[in-house]
C-alpha cells in the first residue's frame, strides 16, 4: 500500500509531508484537523496534498475526533483527526475512549512539544500518549523521523484489523520539521500483534450446527461485530437458511432489517419485551460480535439463563469475560458464519418456537401514546423513519431518551446507516458524528436526531456543517430537560429533579414543580440560534404541522434544524432497571 | 490461586507503564512484579504473581495478550519451574554481641555478607518466598533497619524425559524469528 510514488523515490522531505504522505498512501479522503503552535507543519503539509486529502475544520477537536468516527462507522474505513499538543489533544480523548468501547477504526494524530521540550511542563505540553494508554489499541510518540512510514503502517494495520479500534499518533513538531529520505518500505514491527490465526476451526463449526440442530428454542444474539466485520449477508443468509429469530444490540442495529419477520429488534434495558422474553427462554443462544454488556444482559446470573450459550467473537479476551460460553469460539465472525452456512441445516422443528416468538412480538409491539394532541418524540422519530424510509438516509444520535426511542422506532434497513455512542454513552456524539458520515456519503440524507442536553454539547458544529456544505439536518426532540435523568429521577428518586431541568433556575420546572406537560418558557431559542449559524432552521409544535415541517427539513438545500417541541413526561419503555430480570420489566 | 505468569514485551517506552495501569484499571491483584531485559535486546520478561481463580487467571492473560506490545504470556506455574526473590537486608549487629550468631544463620539460609558498617551488616540472599519471609522472620530480633526485595522471577524446568514435548511454553516462534532478523 505505502510503496511511493516515483517523483517522491529518494527525496528529502520533512517528517510532516512524510505523515501526510502516508495518508494519502492509505487512501485517505478527509480529515478532521484543528489547527495549533505543535500542529502547524502538519497543516502546512496538507496544503501541499489538498488535491488528494480533503481538509475539515471542526470548531472543537471534540467535534472533529467524532466526525471522524462518523466516518469510519458509515464506510468501515478509518477515520482520521488530528489536534495540537496539550488542549487540543485532550479534547480528542473522549471519542478515544468511545471508540475503544464501541470498536470503531479511528486515527488520531497529536502534535506534541519538541522533543526536546518533552517532560519539561513546556507550553501546550501535555503527555498524551500516556493518558491514552488504556483507552486506545495502539499507540505511538514518534521519536525518529525514520520511523514515521513504519508506525504510519503499523497505525493503519492495527487500527483495522482484528478488532478495530482507535489508534493514536504524537508527532514532536521538530519531527515534524526535520527531513529525510523516507524509506517507505520499511516492515512492520508488531511481533505480538496475532490477527491473521483467528479463524474458527472446522470442528468448532461443526459443533456449532450440532448445537443448532439440537435446539429447541434456538436465538441469535448479534452485535456490533456483525457490521463491524461486514457480515450482515452472512448472518441474514444463516438466519433465512435456518430460521432462527434474531435479536440485535443497539450497535447490531442494520444487521437484519427491522421488517424481516425474524428479526426481534434490539434486546436489553430499554429493548423489545419480546426479545427479552426470547433471551429469558431460549435453550441455545448464538451470540455473534456481541460482548454482553450490562445495558444487554442486566442481572448477569440471570441472563439467558436456561440456554447453552455458543459465543464467537474475534476478541479472545471478550470470551467468557462476563458469561461463560458452552462453544467458545475466537474467530472472525464472518468466515465463521460463511462456514457455517455451508453445512448447518434448516430447523423444521422450531416452528412452535418461532411462532412463540411472533406472538409476543404482534402482542407487545414498541408503543407510545398515538393519541396524545401534540407531538411526542416516538411519532416525531417514526415519522421522520416512513418519511425517508425511500432514500439513503444515515441516522446518528446524542444520548438519552431520543437515542433509545431512535433504536425503537426508527426502521433501519442496513448496517453502516446508525450510528450511537453506545458503550461510552456520550452525549453531544450526533451532530459531529453526522457531519463525518455526510463527509464519506455527500449524496445521502444524513439526520442526526438529537436532544435539546446532547445537542448542545457540541452545538458549534453548526458552523463546521455550514462552512463546509455539509448539509447535515438535526431533528431535535426538544424537552427542556435531560430527559433519561428525569426519567430515572421519575421512577426513583420521587420526582426530585436534581439539576436536570435546562432552562433558567427560577422556572418552575427546575425544582420539579412545572404542572404542565411541557415546558413552556423554552430556552435556549435554537432556531435563532441555528439561524446565528447561517444555517436553516424550524420549530414544530402542532401535531398537524409535523409532516410538513419534516419534509421541509429533509428537502432543504444546505444543513437544517428542526426544533420539534415534546412533553417532558415521556418514558422509554419497556425498561428493566439497571443489575434487575427480565421478570422485572416494566411494559407500562 | 497463586499463579506466576511471565511475559515476553517489545522492549519500547512506555510498556511497563501501559501493562501496570492495565492491571490496576480492571482491578487485578497482583502480588508481585518483576522486569528485566532478556538474552535479545529489543526483548523484556515481566514476571507476574497474579491472586485469583481460573477465570481471572484467563482474564488477565488475555488482557495482557491484547496488548499490542505484548509478544507472549505464559503460564509459569502450570509447568514445573524454579521461582527465586532475591532481598538485601540491613540488621543491626554492633560490635562483639551477636555477629556470630548472624553470621550462622546467614550461612544456614545460604545468604551472604556483602558489607559491614560501624554497627550493622547489610545481607543478599536469595530464594523462594517461603525462605526469604522465614529468614526475615530470623533477623527481626536483631533489628532490621532496611530492607528491599525484587519481584519474584521464575522459570521452567529443562526436560528430562524425552515425551515431554509438551512440556514448557514454547516461544512463537515464527514471529519471534522474524522480529529479531
Amino acid at each position: 500500500m505505502a510503496t511511493a510514488d516515483q517523483a517522491t523515490d529518494n527525496q528529502l522531505m520533512n517528517g510532516a509531508d512524510i505523515l501526510v504522505k502516508s495518508l494519502v498512501d492509505h487512501d485517505v479522503e478527509v480529515i478532521f484537523a484543528y489547527p495549533g503552535g505543535a500542529s502547524m507543519p502538519l497543516h502546512q503539509a496538507l496544503t501541499r496534498y489538498k488535491d488528494r486529502i480533503r481538509t475539515i475544520l471542526p470548531r472543537h477537536e471534540q467535534g472533529g475526533s467524532f466526525a471522524a468516527q462518523g466516518y469510519a462507522r458509515t464506510t468501515g474505513k478509518p477515520g482520521i483527526c488530528m489536534a495540537t499538543s496539550g488542549p487540543g489533544a485532550t479534547n480528542l480523548v473522549t471519542a478515544i475512549a468511545d471508540a475503544k468501547l464501541d470498536s470503531i477504526p479511528i486515527i488520531a494524530i497529536t502534535g506534541q512539544v519538541p522533543t526536546a521540550n518533552i517532560g519539561l511542563d513546556a507550553f501546550q505540553e501535555t503527555p498524551i500518549v500516556e493518558i491514552c494508554r488504556s483507552i486506545t489499541k495502539h499507540h505511538f510518540l514518534v521519536t525518529d523521523i525514520n520511523d514515521i512510514p513504519r508506525v504510519m503502517k503499523e497505525a493503519f494495520y492495527v487500527a483495522t484489523t482484528g478488532r478495530p479500534g482507535p489508534v493514536l499518533v504524537d508527532m514532536p513538531k521538530d519531527i515534524q520539521n526535520s527531513a529525510c529520505v523516507p524509506d517507505w518500505d520499511a516492515p512492520m514491527e508488531l511481533p505480538g500483534y496475532f490477527v491473521e490465526e483467528r479463524t474458527a476451526q472446522p470442528e468448532q463449526i461443526k459443533q456449532v450446527a450440532a448445537a443448532i440442530k439440537l435446539a429447541k428454542r434456538p436465538l441469535i444474539y448479534a452485535g456490533g461485530g456483525i457490521i463491524s466485520s461486514d457480515s450482515s449477508d452472512e448472518l441474514r443468509e444463516l438466519v433465512h437458511k435456518t430460521g432462527i429469530p434474531t435479536t440485535m444490540t443497539v450497535m447490531g442495529l442494520g444487521a437484519l432489517p427491522n421488517d424481516d419477520p425474524l428479526s426481534m429488534d434490539m434486546l436489553g434495558m430499554h429493548g423489545s419485551a419480546y426479545a427479552n422474553w426470547a433471551i429469558r427462554d431460549c435453550d441455545l443462544l448464538i451470540a455473534l460480535g456481541v460482548r454482553f454488556d450490562d445495558r444487554v444482559t442486566g442481572r448477569i446470573a440471570a441472563f439467558a439463563e436456561h440456554a447453552k450459550i455458543i459465543h464467537i467473537d474475534i476478541d479472545p479476551s471478550e470470551i467468557n469475560k462476563i458469561k461463560e460460553a458452552h462453544i467458545p469460539i475466537v474467530s472472525d465472525v464472518k468466515p465463521a458464519l460463511q462456514e457455517l452456512n455451508k453445512i448447518v441445516e434448516p430447523k423444521e422443528d422450531i416452528a412452535e418456537w418461532v411462532e412463540q416468538c411472533q406472538t409476543w412480538k404482534r402482542d407487545y409491539p414498541f408503543k407510545y401514546d398515538t393519541q396524545f394532541e401534540g407531538i411526542t418524540q416516538q411519532h416525531a422519530i417514526s415519522e421522520l423513519s416512513r418519511l425517508t424510509q425511500d432514500r439513503k438516509t444515515i441516522i446518528s444520535v446524542g444520548v438519552g431518551q431520543h437515542q433509545m426511542w431512535a433504536a425503537q422506532f426508527y426502521k433501519f434497513k442496513d448496517p453502516r446507516t446508525w450510528m450511537s455512542s453506545s458503550g461510552l454513552g456520550t452525549m453531544g456524539f450526533g451532530l459531529p458524528a453526522a457531519m463525518g458520515a455526510q463527509a464519506a456519503h455527500p449524496d445521502a440524507l444524513v439526520i442526526d436526531i438529537d436532544g435539546d442536553g446532547s445537542l448542545q454539547m457540541n452545538i458549534q458544529e453548526l458552523a463546521c456543517c455550514y462552512c463546509e456544505n455539509l448539509p447535515v439536518k438535526v431533528l431535535l426532540l426538544n424537552n427542556q430537560h435531560l430527559g433519561m435523568v428525569v426519567q430515572w429521577e421519575d421512577r426513583f428518586h420521587k420526582g426530585n429533579r436534581a439539576h436536570t431541568y435546562l432552562g433558567p433556575t427560577h422556572h418552575a420546572e427546575a425544582t420539579g414543580d412545572g404542572d404542565t406537560k411541557y415546558a413552556e418558557e423554552r430556552y435556549p431559542d435554537f432556531v435563532t440560534i441555528a439561524k446565528g449559524y447561517g444555517i436553516g432552521a424550524a420549530t414544530v409544535r402542532d401535531k398537524a404541522d409535523l409532516v410538513a415541517a419534516l419534509e421541509e427539513m429533509i428537502n432543504h438545500d444546505g444543513p437544517y434544524v428542526l426544533d420539534v417541541q415534546v412533553p417532558y413526561q415521556e418514558q422509554v419503555l419497556p425498561m428493566i432497571p439497571s443489575n434487575h430480570t427480565v421478570d422485572d420489566m416494566i411494559i407500562e | 490461586m497463586r499463579h506466576v505468569l511471565s511475559a515476553v514485551v517489545q522492549n519500547v517506552p512506555g510498556v511497563l507503564s501501559h501493562i501496570s495501569g492495565m492491571l490496576a484499571s480492571r482491578g487485578y491483584n497482583i502480588d508481585s512484579l518483576a522486569v528485566g531485559e532478556t538474552e535479545t535486546p529489543n526483548l523484556s520478561r515481566m514476571t507476574f504473581v497474579v491472586v485469583g481463580d481460573e477465570r481471572v487467571l484467563e482474564q488477565v492473560r488475555k488482557q495482557l495478550e491484547k496488548i499490542v506490545t505484548v509478544v507472549q504470556v505464559d503460564d509459569v506455574s502450570a509447568h514445573e519451574h524454579v521461582e527465586r526473590d532475591l532481598m538485601l537486608l540491613k540488621v543491626k549487629s554492633p560490635p562483639g554481641g551477636q555477629r556470630s550468631e548472624i553470621r550462622e544463620l546467614v550461612d544456614i539460609f545460604r545468604g551472604r555478607i556483602v558489607d559491614v558498617g560501624h554497627d550493622e551488616i547489610m545481607i543478599e540472599i536469595s530464594g523462594r518466598e517461603t525462605k526469604i519471609e522465614a529468614f526475615i522472620e530470623r533477623m527481626r530480633p536483631y533489628g532490621i533497619t532496611e530492607l528491599v526485595r525484587t519481584g519474584r522471577i521464575a522459570m521452567v524446568r529443562g526436560r528430562n524425559d524425552e515425551d515431554a514435548s509438551t512440556d514448557g511454553p514454547q516461544l512463537h516462534d515464527s514471529s519471534i524469528r522474524k522480529y529479531l532478523k
